[in-house]
């Protein structure tokens, strides 16, 4: 289920302006890895880059190399849709359909991946739900529409419709910054319970949320206003947040800037 | 003592008085007051002028129907101007209907694809010059569509015509006995080119309105493009595209000088489209109005006062279809 990412020499672009420049990571299956670093210093673009969500912006093209496992994601021949259909994602606002019920918003990813018998629907459906900590929210009311719920409960539907269609790797943009801490909470929790099934890679500008949730950080920053973001360090959480190898970590993560 | 000295210190500057709570003009201020009689006024102005057409529509048909000789719901006539006047609308509203719902079948799926291609396909540039001509399409005076269709439209429609003879004719709908085809379905077809702009451009509105957050998370989940506008462009268009076609369809109805020109009304009703047959209620006001007696325009407000509740009542079916689906609209996101 869970597969490896590796990443080489990679460097991405809006039009002529470099957003991140030359950044090479590796991260393990069935772990939790947490992107964090100053605004713009291009984490949410790299992480785009993860599932090739960065190209369909007007201007937007990727160089360089990201292995799943040993398949290169930017190879000739192959369909970003289909990459897409194996690297899910889940959104900074919550963002289920408006126009389907919560039933349909867990089977959309279904629906889109061929025809399935209606028992074998409801049944990843619940599933999904069950896995996404929603199943007994909402089970008595799954013909309702998905904008109905509180936020919370809206982006475990968004988790819930990712999850339906067993993506190898789920990515995570700032999941948590538009929800209350105890929405945040159970986000957080669920995290942990997903992370047995698939490789989770998360945004966060919550550093805290980093050092609960994560087993690996990343460190992202850029020299100035203007400039690519590269880089700086990945390494265990914990060492990030105890003993960092660079000094600009250290400076980010202890408040002196950033 | 520095005790003594700090209380006789002088007193801290007074702070100005605060503004009393009550005034003499009360809680309103004249502004707020003003533009509220402006904006109910204006709400009663409306209400007022559809009243007052009602209520002249209703007055002067009400004059000549009750000496009317024929069945007004059902005789295929039209002399109002004899003593008693004889006429009915059957053929009127059958020639209405049709040719209006043969305009809304052709132009609501090409204005849904024109709208959809400028938005979500064309390259930006290349969006925008086709925003632009559908634009112009909307500028063209009815009576220069009235006179293309007679003189350009109906001359090149034999040739459809006959095919269409050929190979459907055996449904009856679409046969043909080689008359001029200046019948309902070339009205049909002109009315589609004419109310085509104003869909196109209510739909486009409302496809390029619908949040790009749902159409990423269709994308993440692998849909292709196709796939995205279906589960989150098409939905959230979907009540703003009813209301471009009830807007289209409004303009259909009421068209005069194009149909006038295209038709050769008849009064009798045929099973086929594409043989002579109906008039319209516009068109058929336009043709008998300059030689009405004062009796045969009553008559003919009549019929004008029959396509208004026709209208009426599409619009109030087109927002009875957006109500029952508000809770699913995108609105609510």
């Amino acid at each position: 289920m869970a597969k490896r990412i590796d990443v080489s020499g990679l460097t991405a672009y809006y039009g002529s302006h470099k957003a991140i420049e030359d950044i090479s990571m590796t991260v393990e299956p069935r772990s939790v890895t947490a992107f964090i670093g100053p605004s713009g210093c291009g984490k949410s673009t790299f992480l785009r880059t993860l599932n090739r969500m960065h190209e369909v912006t007007p201007g937007g093209r990727v160089e360089g190399k990201v292995l799943l496992d040993d398949e290169d994601l930017y190879g000739t021949h192959v369909d970003p849709v289909a990459v897409r259909r194996t690297v899910g994602m889940v959104f900074q606002r919550p963002n289920p359909f408006p126009t389907m019920s919560i039933f349909d918003n867990v089977a959309a990813g279904l629906r889109l991946n061929g025809s399935y018998k209606k028992s074998e629907l409801g049944d990843i459906v619940e599933k999904s739900l069950k896995g996404a900590n929603l199943w007994n929210e909402v089970k008595d009311r799954l013909n309702k529409p998905g904008s109905g719920l509180s936020g919370g409960q809206q982006q475990r539907l968004c988790i819930a419709r990712a999850i339906a269609v067993e993506p190898q790797v789920l990515l995570m943009d700032e999941p948590c910054s538009a929800l209350d801490p105890i929405s945040t909470l159970a986000i957080e929790d669920l995290i942990g319970e997903l992370k047995e099934r698939f490789t989770i890679v998360i945004v966060t500008h919550n550093m805290q949320q980093a050092a609960r949730v994560s087993d690996r950080t990343a460190f992202f920053n850029l020299s100035a206003v203007g400039q690519p973001g590269n880089l700086v360090e990945i390494d265990e959480t914990e060492r990030i947040f105890s003993n960092p190898s660079v000094q600009a970590t250290e400076d980010y993560i202890s408040g002196r800037f950033g | 003592m520095d005790i003594s000295t700090k209380t006789t210190a002088p007193p801290a500057p007074a702070e100005p008085p605060a503004a009393p709570l009550k005034t003499t003009r009360g809680a309103t201020r004249p502004g707020d007051r003003i533009f509220l009689g402006l904006s109910r006024g204006s709400g009663i102005l409306l209400l007022v002028i559809m009243a007052a057409i009602a209520a002249f529509l209703t007055y002067r048909a009400s004059l000549v129907l009750s000496k009317n000789d024929g069945n007004f719901l059902t005789t295929f006539e039209w002399n109002a101007n004899n003593t008693p006047p004889v006429f009915g609308i059957a053929v009127l509203a059958f020639g209405t209907v049709v040719s209006s719902v043969i305009a809304m079948v052709i132009a609501v799926p090409i204005a849904v694809g024109i709208a959809l291609f400028i938005t979500h396909y064309a390259p930006k540039k290349i969006g925008g010059a086709i925003a632009y001509v559908v634009d112009l399409l909307a500028a063209v005076p009815s009576i220069v569509y009235g006179l293309w269709g007679a003189l350009f439209l109906v001359p090149h429609l034999t040739g459809f015509y006959s095919w269409l003879n050929d190979y459907f004719g055996w449904t009856h709908v679409l046969e043909w006995q080689g008359g001029a085809p200046r019948t309902l379905l070339a009205v049909g077809i002109l009315l589609a080119i004419m109310i085509l702009p104003i869909i196109t451009n209510v739909s486009r509105e409302v496809f390029r309105q619908a949040p790009l957050m749902h159409q990423e998370a269709a994308l993440a989940l692998g849909a292709t493009r196709w796939e995205v506008i279906r589960m989150a462009v098409i939905p959230f268009g979907r009540s703003g595209v009813i209301s471009a076609s009830m807007l289209g369809l409004g303009r259909a109805l009421g068209e005069t000088m194009a149909v006038a020109t295209v038709l050769s009304p008849s009064f009798e009703i045929n099973a086929s489209l594409l043989d002579p047959g109906g008039g319209t209620f516009a068109q058929n006001i336009a043709a008998k109005f300059s030689e009405a007696t004062e009796q045969g325009r009553d008559a003919l407000i009549a019929s004008g006062l029959v396509l208004f509740v026709i209208t009426l009542v599409v619009n109030g079916a087109a927002r009875a279809i957006i109500a029952r689906r508000k809770e699913y609209s995108g609105a609510n996101a």
